[in-house]
C-alpha cells in the first residue's frame, strides 16, 4: 500500500522538495487542523470524541492541550442540534470544524446540513454565509456493516450549496482541509478510513489545494479513468498492473462538488473511452452522473469509441461477514477487467492479468493492510 | 380597588417602554392586516403565516434587547422581525419577491433577515433555528461579547429533537440564550393535546436545568416583565432561560383568512381569545393609567398606518430580480 502511494506522487512539488518529509494521511489532517487553529483564532473543533484518548483515529491528537478546551470541544451525541449550533457560530464569525467518526452519523444532521447550511447564503440573498467544515469518515471492511462505513457522498453532493471534497492522499488531505477551513461555504470533507495510514509527501508549511479542481494523476491515451478518494489507490494499482499493455489516464476528482468537468472533458476528448469509479452505490450515484454529463455533451458524445462504464458498489447494504464483503467491494481487479474491455485487450490476456493480480490479493481482504488487526 | 391600582402603577414599566410596546404591537398588527387585505391580489406569491393576536410576545421580549443581541425565528416571523427593528420596507418587498427585499426575493415571508437590527434569520422548518441561536450564543461567549441571542418558536417545536439537543448543549455550557416559546395551542390545525401529554411545557426546560419564566402572552406588560428577568438571567452568565407565553393566533395557520369554518377550533374559543386582544388590553392600561390620551394613541396609529402604506408602495414599485441573477449567491466568495 505504501509503495502504491509513492508511485502516485507525480507532482512537481514533490519531486523538487529535497526533504521529502512523509507523514500519514491522518497526520496530514491533524497538521492542517493545528495550523488552521494557529493561523486563525476563530477556528474551533467539535465532535464526538475529538478530545478523547482515541482522538478520532489520531486526527485530533494534542489539539486540546495546545489550543485549550474552549476551542477543542467534545460534544453531546446530538448530531443535528450541534450542526445547528455550528451554523449559528459560523454566522457570527467563527469557523467550526465539526468531526464525525462515521459519515453515517451525519444522516442525523441532514436537516441542518441540507435545509440550513447548504442554502443559507442563497436563501438570505447572500447577506450571510456559513463557513464551516464537516469532516466525515467513510470506509469499508472489518465487519462494520450497514451502518458504520457507508459511502454516501452522492447524497451530500446532491444538495445545492454544499461543497464536497474527497482527497485521496496525504498531500491533498492537508491542502484541501486548509482550503476548506478558509472557504466561506459549508464544506463536507470526506476521508476514507483506509487512507488514514497511508503515507505521502506533505510539506510542513501551510498550503492549500484548490477546491473544485481535479488532478490528472497519470497521463495516458487509451482510457480515461475518473476516480476519487480510496478508489484512486485501486485505480493506480490497476494501472500499474496494466503497464505496457494499456495506457489509462487517471483523473483524481479531489472535489466531487462542484465538479471539475473541464478536466474530464479534455481527457475524454483525447481517449474517447470512459470508466468512472466511485466508492458509492450504483443508483443515483456520482459515477452515473459523470457518465451522463459526458454522454449529453454533444461534442464528446460523437467522440466516444465505446459505451462508458462504471465500477461502484452494488445497490445492496453492506454485509457484515467478511465472507460476503469480499464479493461486495470492488477491487483493482474489477477495474482491470473494465479497462481491458474498453481498451480491447484480447480476452485471454486480460484474464491472465486479472488472475495474476488475484494471486497477490491478501487472504483476508477486509483490512487496509496486513498490520491492521481491528477493530476500526 | 384604588390601592390595588396604585400598587400596580408602581410596578408599571416606564412610559417610554409602555409606548414602545404599544407602537411595536400596533406596527405588527397594521402590517399583518394590510398583508391579509392585499393578499387576494395574488402579488404576494408566497406562504404567509400571520401573527395577529400574538403581537405582545415579540414586542415584550424585543423591548428588552439591545442591537447587539441576536434574534432568530420561525415561519411566523413577521412580528419578531419587526419588533427587533427589522426594516418594514425590506420585509414587504420580500413578500412581493422583489430585489429590494430583505433576502433579495430569494427568501419570502419565511426567510427574513435584517443584520442592521441583528434579526439574524427566520426559517420554517420547525425548531430549525433553535440550535442556530445557541450557536450564536456560543460565538458571543467565545468572542467575549456581552450579547445574548433569542430563539422564538412555537409549542410544537418542543416536540422535536433540535429543541432538546439545543437546550441540553446550552445548559451544559451555560450559554447566554433565551428560548421564547409562544404556546398558541395549535401546530397548523392540530391541538396540543393531540401532540403532547398533559404536562407543563416548562417542565421540559426545567429537566435540562434551565431557568424557567412564564407569563400571559396576551399581556404585553407581563411579557415585558418576565422577559426582562429572563434577559437579566442570561446576560449575567447564569445560563440560558426558557420563557413560555400562552397566546393565540386569530387567523388561519397559513394565509389571510379566518378559518373558523374548518372546525378544528370553535367559534367560541376564537371569540374568547379575541376578547383578550393584547393591543386592546395595553390601550386600556395606557388610558386608564393616564400614560396617554386617546388623541396621542390615535396619532401613533396614524404614524404606523403611514409607515405601512409607504412600505407597500415601496414594495410594489420595486423591481423584480433579474434573470441573470438566478444563480447569484449559490456560494459565498
Amino acid at each position: 500500500m505504501l509503495m502504491e502511494m509513492e508511485k502516485m506522487e507525480t507532482t512537481a512539488e514533490a519531486a523538487k522538495d529535497e526533504r521529502k518529509r512523509k507523514i500519514t494521511y491522518a497526520e496530514a489532517v491533524l497538521e492542517a487542523t493545528d495550523q488552521c487553529m494557529q493561523m486563525d483564532s476563530s477556528v474551533f473543533v467539535i465532535g464526538e470524541g475529538v478530545p478523547d484518548p482515541k482522538h478520532i483515529f489520531g486526527t485530533t491528537t494534542g489539539l486540546r492541550e495546545k489550543h485549550g478546551k474552549n476551542r477543542v470541544l467534545d460534544m453531546p451525541v446530538s448530531e443535528n442540534g450541534l450542526t445547528g449550533v455550528c451554523i449559528g457560530a459560523a454566522l457570527k464569525g467563527l469557523r467550526p470544524i465539526m468531526v464525525h467518526q462515521r459519515l453515517d452519523f451525519i444522516l442525523l444532521a441532514m436537516d441542518q446540513i441540507v435545509n440550513n447550511a447548504a442554502k443559507w447564503h442563497y436563501m438570505f440573498g447572500g447577506r450571510l454565509s456559513v463557513p464551516m467544515v464537516i469532516r466525515a469518515i467513510i470506509g469499508q471492511g472489518w465487519g462494520q456493516g450497514a451502518q458504520h462505513s457507508q459511502n454516501l457522498q452522492a447524497i451530500l453532493a446532491h444538495a445545492p450549496g454544499l461543497k464536497v471534497v474527497m482527497p485521496s492522499n496525504a498531500y491533498d488531505a492537508k491542502g484541501l482541509l486548509i482550503a476548506s477551513v478558509k472557504d466561506n461555504n459549508p464544506v463536507i470533507f470526506i476521508e476514507h478510513r483506509w487512507l488514514h495510514n497511508i503515507t505521502g509527501y506533505v510539506p510542513e508549511k501551510p498550503y492549500t489545494v484548490p477546491i473544485g479542481k481535479a488532478k490528472v494523476l497519470r497521463e495516458g491515451k487509451d482510457v480515461t479513468i475518473v476516480t476519487s478518494s480510496y478508489m484512486t489507490v485501486q485505480a493506480m494499482k490497476a494501472a500499474n498492473a496494466l503497464a505496457g499493455k494499456v495506457s489509462p489516464e487517471i483523473i483524481d476528482l479531489r472535489t466531487i462538488k462542484p465538479l471539475d468537468f473541464e478536466t474530464i472533458r479534455q481527457s475524454v476528448e483525447k481517449t474517447g473511452k470512459l470508466l468512472v469509479i466511485d466508492s458509492g452505490y450504483y443508483s443515483g450515484g456520482l459515477a452515473g452522473d459523470i457518465i451522463a454529463r459526458v454522454s449529453e455533451n454533444k461534442s464528446l458524445f460523437g467522440r466516444l469509441k465505446a459505451a462508458p462504464k462504471r465500477v461502484t458498489l452494488p445497490d445492496i447494504p453492506t454485509p457484515t461477514s467478511h465472507a460476503l464483503s469480499k464479493h461486495y467491494y470492488p477491487s483493482h481487479i474489477d477495474i482491470i477487467k473494465e479497462v481491458c474491455e474498453l481498451a480491447n485487450v484480447p480476452e485471454g490476456q486480460a484474464k491472465a492479468i486479472a488472475e495474476s493480480e488475484r494471486q497477490k490479493l491478501p487472504a483476508k481482504p477486509d483490512v487496509p493492510d496486513p498490520s491492521f488487526t481491528g477493530p476500526f | 380597588m384604588e390601592n390595588a391600582d396604585d400598587e400596580k402603577m408602581e410596578n408599571l414599566p416606564d412610559n417610554n417602554i409602555l409606548l414602545g410596546l404599544y407602537s411595536s404591537m400596533l406596527l405588527i398588527r397594521r402590517t399583518e392586516e394590510r398583508i391579509a387585505e392585499l393578499y387576494p391580489e395574488q402579488e404576494m406569491r408566497c406562504p404567509v403565516h400571520l401573527c395577529i393576536g400574538q403581537e405582545a410576545v415579540p414586542a415584550g421580549v424585543c423591548q428588552n434587547l439591545t442591537s447587539e443581541d441576536s434574534a432568530f425565528s420561525n415561519h411566523r416571523a413577521h412580528g419578531h422581525y419587526l419588533a427587533k427593528g427589522g426594516s418594514l420596507k425590506a420585509m414587504i418587498a420580500e413578500l412581493y419577491g422583489k430585489e429590494t427585499g430583505c433576502a433579495k426575493g430569494r427568501g419570502g415571508s419565511m426567510h427574513l433577515i435584517d443584520l442592521a437590527a441583528n434579526f439574524v434569520a427566520s426559517t420554517p422548518l420547525v425548531g430549525g433555528t433553535i440550535p442556530v441561536a445557541v450557536g450564536a450564543a456560543l460565538a458571543a461567549r467565545m468572542q467575549k461579547k456581552n450579547a445574548i441571542s433569542v430563539a422564538f418558536f412555537g409549542d410544537s417545536a418542543v416536540e422535536g429533537g433540535a429543541f432538546h439537543e439545543a437546550t441540553n448543549f446550552a445548559a451544559l455550557h451555560r450559554l447566554p440564550v433565551l428560548f421564547a416559546c409562544e404556546n398558541n395551542l395549535y401546530a397548523s390545525q392540530t391541538h396540543i393535546r393531540e401532540r403532547q401529554p398533559e404536562r407543563e411545557i416548562t417542565q421540559l426546560a426545567k429537566a435540562q436545568g434551565i431557568a424557567v419564566f412564564k407569563a400571559d402572552g396576551n399581556d404585553a406588560i407581563a411579557v415585558y416583565t418576565a422577559a426582562k428577568k429572563a434577559v437579566e438571567h442570561a446576560r449575567s452568565g447564569a445560563g440560558p432561560a426558557f420563557l413560555e407565553f400562552a397566546t393565540y393566533r386569530w387567523l388561519e395557520h397559513v394565509g389571510p383568512n379566518d378559518d373558523s369554518k374548518l372546525g378544528y377550533r370553535t367559534a367560541q374559543e376564537i371569540a374568547e381569545w379575541k376578547e383578550k386582544d393584547p393591543i386592546k388590553k395595553l390601550r386600556e392600561t395606557l388610558l386608564g393609567k393616564r400614560v396617554s390620551t386617546e388623541k396621542e394613541l390615535e396619532a401613533i396609529d396614524e404614524t404606523v398606518k403611514k409607515e405601512v402604506n409607504e412600505a407597500f408602495r415601496f414594495a410594489k414599485e420595486s423591481p423584480f430580480p433579474a434573470k441573470e441573477t438566478l444563480a447569484d449567491n449559490l456560494y459565498a466568495d
